[in-house]
């Protein structure tokens, strides 16, 4: 199995790139804007919190059933999908997945592949494999073209180049578009997208897709959008090569609208996508369009690392709609690129260190303030704030034998474990307690006034002169 | 690679999948207990409502006289080319009625590969059946086959669509069961909630990103559903 090279180390850089946002006052201005309109367009769509509760319980548990059964819906799902004609692939790794894409895309004789949104592709960083063996790889998302346009990486799971002022893309498009006059009118800017793109759906001899939900009993996959670009990657090219994470299978059709429902509402407040997409397979004689090939690429990708554990499993329920993003503090602080990962927010953080490792991104465990509002808003339950401190105790604790994931232990220090555990006998003995809090309340003026990380913003800690226990005495 | 892949990715799950299964969520009893049954008046105001909401055109019509209103859609754009589904009710419909009025009426009778760049560049407009819809989210559904073909309800910059009121379910769930969808899908099934749509610039919603700039719904209502 070779290991995959990331072109981002997220652990490097994470507080440099945080505080290169927060010192911007424009992209703090940005993040702040959009995250407080996707909250109100979300709390509007949920007006009644009974029904809101209830189908997210509903959620969770529809989650929970087909994770339990994963395996045995892989297969369903495969057999369906190949009785229906779609070639089904599996991949473990990053590296697998490019190849069998490429594959499939130089069997054809293709270069050209035209991408509807798929974060599990930007994942693989296909768009860098495409690159180097000549084929072109473009995005048809407005967001995810803008960000190609850029060199840049979405931003946001949902809204890619949620980072960009309508200015800034005026720009980009002015300098990169041949042809193309400045003009910040939005309207004027997605009819530039349009035609730029239209003619590449007319061309491209590949279309390439993501999977919102993958139906076992039917043998069909669903993709959500807005734009019909979707539509048009799975449509117009001879071929359809779509990608997924093993996890977002269910097993019956009818688990589908309360899925769809959570998501569309979670992610962008809109009661319904504009276009629902339901595929069950390629063109069939005597049908005039549609793809002559469907293929299907499984990703493990540490996925498999995750399901092995109970608690760490809750992690695969995400529907990936962005809600945790669009309401955690410290993303809507330092937007998406900081945390240097392609699932970024609070389900990047607990997403990431399966498919990367902890030792790349034992440190974004800890970029939480455990305010607990991802996990209130997750549609289908996911104990976000938990599977942090899990992640956190994994990433600190000492090295183990058997570790649950990759990375265990990376962060781990003797120096601080000697003190922590020294902390412990200490506040469980209370006459060592009382003998500490004398020295400190003593010796406390003796304390360096550096202290690290702490006093780069604050004033130096120091213990008090007096107890409390001394104070209360003195009261009598 | 792929089959090697399989076999270990399967046998990892397996390892570590639970021992019970869960309960199978009960998704009918949620609906039940969440979701009004409508008469078909209230349905297809419903409907209404929520396709307007997202920017689709709506025209109460009748069996007898939607091929007018047709028209009058097309020319009040002045659009004279209209491609229809030959061998459809509707389709043969509009290319009994239109042509008398000045449009010309193509058909999708050849494969995609055969004209690709004249649907892409010299189709102002499509009009389809829809299969149902869905009242508590005004969305068409369509079920493209070979008679009407998947791409006309998306190159074409407007989509007309003719929609039975009878045809509206109160939600998704209810529509698929009972259709029975479970036992066989299309190649393509489609739900459609409005034209084409992006918010990525700004948050600045933004009609005819990359399909229809237009929805237009002709909506045949009977005499049971209109009153």
């Amino acid at each position: 199995m070779s290991e995959h090279t990331l072109h981002f180390r997220p652990a490097d850089g994470f507080r440099a790139r945080s505080k290169a946002v927060v010192d911007n006052p424009f992209l703090r201005q940005s993040f702040r804007g959009a995250m407080d309109f996707l909250m109100a367009k979300r709390a509007a769509q949920f007006p009644d919190p009974e029904e809101l509760e209830s189908l997210r319980s509903l959620g969770e548990a529809i989650r929970q059933y087909n994770l339990a059964k994963l395996p045995d819906l892989l297969l369903q799902l495969e057999s369906r999908l190949t009785a229906n004609g779609v070639k089904v692939h599996w991949a473990e790794t990053p590296d697998e997945a490019n190849a069998i894409i490429l594959g499939i895309v130089q069997g054809h004789g293709a270069t050209k592949m035209v991408k509807g949104k798929s974060m599990v592709s930007e994942e693989i960083e296909l768009n860098h494999a495409a690159e180097a063996a000549g084929i072109e790889a473009l995005e048809s998302d407005m967001g995810e073209y803008i960000v190609q346009l850029a060199g840049e990486k979405p931003s946001h799971i949902i809204m890619p180049a949620i980072h960009k002022t309508k200015e800034e893309i005026a720009r980009l498009f002015h300098e990169k578009v041949p042809g193309v006059d400045y003009t910040d009118n939005v309207d004027a800017l997605i009819q530039i997208g349009r035609d730029v793109l239209r003619r590449k759906f007319l061309e491209a001899e590949i279309g390439l897709s993501g999977v919102n939900f993958a139906v076992a009993e039917t043998g069909t996959l669903c993709l959500v959008e807005n734009e019909g670009n979707g539509r048009m990657c799975t449509t117009a090219p001879a071929i359809h090569i779509a990608i997924t994470g093993i996890e977002k299978i269910v097993e019956k059709l009818e688990h589908v609208p309360p899925l769809y429902s959570l998501l569309t509402r979670s992610a962008t407040g809109q009661n319904i996508s504009t276009y629902f997409n339901m595929i069950s397979g390629p063109r069939q004689p005597g049908e005039k369009d549609g793809p002559e090939e469907v293929h299907l690429v499984l990703l493990d990708n540490g996925r498999s690392q995750a399901y092995a554990d109970e608690q760490l499993r809750k992690t695969l329920q995400c529907i990936r709609c962005g809600a945790c993003m669009n309401h955690c503090p410290v993303y809507s602080r330092i937007g998406g690129h900081a945390y240097g990962t392609t699932y970024p927010g609070p389900i990047g953080k607990i997403v990431s260190p399966h498919l990367l490792g902890l030792d790349a991104t034992a440190g974004l465990t800890t970029a939480s303030s455990l305010c607990g509002a991802c996990g209130e808003v997750c549609p289908v339950k996911i104990p976000i704030p938990e599977l942090l401190m899990r992640l956190r105790e994994e990433a600190f604790s000492a090295p183990r034998a058997n570790p649950v994931m990759r990375g265990q232990g990376a962060g781990y220090s003797p120096l601080i474990s000697a003190i922590w555990r020294a902390w412990a006998v200490v506040y469980q003995s209370p006459a060592l307690y009382r003998m500490v809090s004398w020295l400190g309340s003593r010796l406390g003026g003796f304390l360096p006034s550096r202290q690290g990380a702490w006093t780069s913003v604050r004033t130096p800690l120091r213990p008090a002169p007096k107890r409390l226990r001394d104070m209360l005495r003195e009261r009598g | 690679m792929s089959a090697l892949a399989r076999d270990r990715i399967l046998a990892k799950l397996r390892q570590n999948a639970p021992s019970t299964a869960n309960a199978l969520p009960d998704v009918a009893a949620w609906y039940a207990g969440h979701r009004p049954v409508e008469t078909a008046a209230d349905k297809a105001r419903r409907f209404r409502h929520f396709i307007e909401l997202a920017h689709a055109e709506v025209h109460a019509v009748t069996p007898g006289n939607w091929t007018q209103t047709l028209h009058a859609v097309l020319k009040a754009r002045a659009i004279d080319r209209l491609l229809v589904a030959e061998g459809t009710p509707h389709g043969d419909a509009a290319l009994d009625d239109l042509p008398p009025h000045g449009i010309d009426c193509s058909v999708y009778d050849m494969a995609i590969e055969a004209w690709k760049t004249e649907m892409f560049e010299a189709t102002p407009a499509s009009l389809t059946g829809a299969r149902a819809a869905i009242a508590e989210t005004g969305t068409l559904i369509l079920w493209p086959d070979a008679l009407e073909p998947r791409l006309m309800s998306l190159v074409p910059p407007v989509h007309i669509v003719l929609l039975d009121a009878t045809r509206i379910h109160n939600t998704f769930f209810e529509a698929m069961t009972a259709e029975g969808w479970k036992n066989g899908l299309p190649t393509n099934a489609l739900l459609i909630s409005g034209p084409s749509k992006t918010a990525d610039i700004q948050q600045t919603l933004a009609y005819g990103a990359h399909g229809p700039k237009e929805l237009i719904v002709l909506l045949i209502e009977t005499t049971e559903a209109a009153q």
